[in-house]
């Protein structure tokens, strides 16, 4: 083991370190997993929380950033009940994401579609880029 | 009791076991379904994360003990709107279950909401033996 890295620092001084935080950052993946979407003035995030009621979902906005918090309760069951398989997480989870733009809240729309947290984002009209005309003298 | 593995191994004592599901035939990504396994003294209880799917889109089967779960997703869910950087595949579910003679196929409930699949495998009423009477020739 210690060989093998005396030997990969010799190539690239880094890579140790490098393998080292992503292995360090690739742990524990952010909850929930969101994927982003965008169009000309608008952008929308959505997130996969099976199970969660839209209104356990704490959905807020400033700026650019979006925050989104809440929780999965756990089943309800009888103390005699066995579990065979976990693979579901429950519990509390807390993410925010920044937007390449300053998102009006007044404009946010969020709903939950099977499972899956919707926000629709729109930017800020004072935000958006202005075209200039030159005038020609 | 019960015995949940991805091996093919079977044992007296099975109730329910999860199994890897052979592969899609359409060639669209294919997802193993998160899953929680219970054992209650009515039955198995089954919970499985299928995010994305519509309810009229999960399809369950039973085929010789062996309870297929299927789930399709409608994958362009944003109109007018590009992908951007994913944390999440979209794509189908499927998993299978092998279910032990102890459980009653014939009564198994399902419900769907929020992108949750609980199925309700209730167990087989105990049945006194059956006595063959001898024909004297």
């Amino acid at each position: 083991m210690l060989y093998q890295s005396a030997r990969i620092l010799r190539r690239d001084p880094f890579a140790v370190l490098r393998r080292l935080s992503s292995e360090v950052t690739q742990d524990t993946p952010a909850f929930p997993a969101i994927n982003f979407w965008h169009s000309e003035d608008s952008a929308a995030i959505t997130a996969e929380l099976p199970g969660i009621q839209a209104e356990d979902v704490d959905i807020s906005v400033k700026d650019n950033l979006v925050a989104l918090k809440g929780e999965r309760k756990p089943l309800d069951i009888d103390q005699k009940a066995v579990w065979r398989r976990r693979e579901r997480a429950f519990g509390k989870f807390s993410r925010a994401v920044r937007i390449p733009f300053n998102v009006d809240p007044e404009k946010t729309k969020a709903s939950m579609v099977n499972g899956v947290l919707q926000i629709l984002l729109h930017r800020r009209d004072e935000d958006k880029p202005r075209r200039i005309e030159v005038k020609v003298s | 009791m019960l015995h949940t593995t991805d091996t093919q191994t079977k044992g007296e004592e099975m109730n329910i076991e999860a199994q890897r599901s052979s592969g899609d035939v359409r060639g669209a990504r294919l997802h193993l379904p998160l899953t929680d396994i219970m054992e209650t003294e009515h039955g198995v209880e089954l919970a499985i994360e299928m995010p994305g799917v519509a309810s009229e889109n999960v399809d369950i089967s039973l085929e010789r003990r062996v309870l297929t779960v299927r789930g399709r997703e409608d994958v362009n869910r944003l109109p007018g709107f590009q992908l951007g950087r994913t944390e999440y595949d979209q794509g189908n579910y499927e998993r299978r279950f092998a279910l032990s003679e102890a459980l009653d196929c014939e009564n198994i409930e399902a419900e769907f909401s929020n992108g949750v699949l609980s199925l309700r495998l209730p167990r087989v009423e105990a049945r006194s033996a059956q006595r063959i009477s001898v024909k004297a020739a």
